[in-house]
Formats: C-alpha cells, structure tokens, sequence
C-alpha cells in the first residue's frame, strides 16, 4: 500500500494533516497527565503535611522500608521508560520488529517491578504493617502507633496507585504489541505508541518521587 | 518535516539513561549519610533533576509545540500553589493561639 494512502486511512476527517492530528493528541495527552499530577500533588500534599505533624512516627515507618528493593525497582523503572522511548523510536522509523522487541521489555520489566512491589507488600503484610484491626508496631521512638498507620495508610494508597497505573500501562502495552503485530503502525502514523510512551514515562516520574519520599529521606534520622 | 531536524537519538536516550541510574546511585548513597534537615533537600533536588530529565528527553517536552510547553509549566506552578497554600494553612494553625492581634 503506499505511503498516501495510509495517511488517508489514519487521517480523521477533521484534522487538516497528519500533523496537525499529531499535535492535537499530543496535547490531550499531556492535559489528561496535567490531571493526574494534580491528583497524584493532592496525595503527595498530604504526605508532607502528615509528615511535618508527625515526625517521629514518619521516620519510625520510613525505616521499616527495604531500601534495596526500592532501588531495584526504581533501577528497573528507568530500564522500563529506556525500552519505551526506543520503541516510540522504532516505530517512528517503521522498525516492526525491534518496536515489538522494546515493547516487550518493557512490558517485563514492569511486570518485574510489580512482582518486586508484591514481595514488598507481603513483608509488610507479615510484620502486621497493614493498617486495620490486625495493625501492629513496636519500634523504638517517642510517636503515637496510630499515627504510624497514617504513614502506611498513606503509603499504600500511593504506591497502590501507582501499580494500579502501571497495571494498565502494562494492558496498553499489550494492546500496542497487537496493533504492531497486524503492522497498524507506519512512519506517518505512530501516534498511539507515542502517546502510551507518555503515559509509561508519567508513571515514572511519580515514582521518581515516591522512592526518596518513603524510603531515603528518613532513613539516617533518628525518631 | 522540521521537527525531525532536532529529534533526539538513541545516543541522547542511552545518556539520559546513563544519568537518571547514576543519579539514582547518588541519592541512595546520600541516604546513608545523616544530613538532617539536608536529607530532604538534596533527595528532592535530585529527584527534580531526574524528574526534569524524563519531562525533557524520554517524555519529549524540548521538541514539542509552544503549547505543551506552556499547558505542563503551568501544571508545575499550580502544584506548587496547592503544596504552598496547603502549608501555609496547616503550618500556621498553631499561631491564633498566641498572636491575638485585637486583644
């Protein structure tokens, strides 16, 4: 098929040009990601007020987290967001084949991460770190337990979040991987593949400042 | 197409690659020190640096249309007005107990 009739297949009607199809996407995009920064600040607001009222019982919950593998996990989401740029490049040059090769990567690695989220998730459901009726800690510092389920409530909602992100990006993932198999995606059309690559590098940034926020900043302070 | 003349390569990914797991080294190692109040400071300035690098390269905002730009910095400056006003309430709570202006 040539490449101009493509273009007319991919075109909606109401677009001048591709490119002028492109830009606007684009732009959707990233107004749909402005909302979710603004949901994702209102959570993190809350973290840092908690925070400042709470200090002691922040840092004695902080330290219970397992830095090693949240660098792991923070090591294999930047891995993830390297695959996805360089499969946003492949189809851009109309690379089938090493686009399905990077999106596969990166699909693993955030199953990958998942699974590292999920290890985590039972430690803390063992030490009985889970807010609720079974909630229990006893760690050396002068705070109120209550106040440390706070941090842990608030840090199952963020972190739960963010898997709950990465769980659809990773059903996107799998979505473009079928699209890209039937060949849906050519050098003048690509939109999709750059528009879930947005959304996988969003899901990123979050991260970006949850890893220091729950696990680095109180771990050498004392309650 | 001009925005093709200014796309980036796989050399400029594989760099900010480079630089986001070296940043990420750097900030785990600091945790390890105790800064105090710095602990914090240099986590965030770090985890900016990082979070730009992404906004910039991987997610592309250097080559795209004036509007995005505009649309994601004021995304930026209306965070920081909710983390701001936020604070400037919760932390100043304690104040009416002891500044009675009228009394």
């Amino acid at each position: 098929m040539p490449d101009n009739q493509v273009a007319t297949q991919d075109l909606k009607h109401h677009f001048a040009d591709l490119e002028h199809q492109k830009a606007t996407s684009t732009f959707g995009m990233w107004i749909f990601l402005i909302t979710e920064i603004m949901f994702f600040g209102g959570a993190f607001a809350a973290y840092l007020v908690y925070r400042l009222y709470y200090f002691n019982a922040w840092v004695a919950g902080s330290q219970t987290m397992e830095i090693k593998l949240g660098a792991i996990n923070t090591v294999v989401l930047i891995c993830s967001s390297l695959t996805m740029v360089l499969s946003v490049h492949f189809a851009k040059l109309g690379k089938r084949k090493l686009t399905a090769i990077c999106l596969l990567l990166t699909l693993l690695l955030g199953c990958t991460f998942l699974g590292v989220k999920a290890v985590e998730y039972h430690g803390h459901w063992m030490h009985h770190e889970v807010p609720g009726p079974n909630f229990h800690f006893e760690h050396e510092g002068n705070y109120d337990p209550h106040q440390v389920m706070i941090f842990f409530s608030l840090y199952f909602a963020m972190t739960g979040l963010h898997a709950l992100h990465m769980i659809i990006g990773a059903g996107l993932l799998i979505w473009l991987l079928i699209f890209n198999a039937r060949g849906r995606f050519t050098p003048e059309y690509n939109t999709p593949v750059e528009m879930v690559g947005l959304y996988w590098h969003f899901v990123d940034l979050v991260w970006i400042y949850l890893f220091p926020l729950l696990y680095l900043i109180s771990h050498s302070h004392n309650g | 197409m001009s925005s093709h003349a200014h796309h980036p390569t796989v050399k400029t990914f594989v760099a900010v690659w480079i630089a986001l797991l070296v940043l990420t080294a750097v900030t785990v190692y600091v945790a390890t020190l105790d800064l105090g109040p710095l602990n914090p400071i240099v986590a965030l300035t770090i985890a900016t640096v990082k979070a730009l690098l992404v906004l910039l390269f991987f997610m592309e905002l250097r080559y795209s249309t004036a509007l995005t730009k505009v649309g994601v910095t004021a995304a930026i400056f209306f965070l920081l007005i909710l983390i701001w006003l936020t604070l400037s309430d919760y932390l100043t709570r304690g104040w009416s107990s002891y500044i009675h202006p009228f009394h």
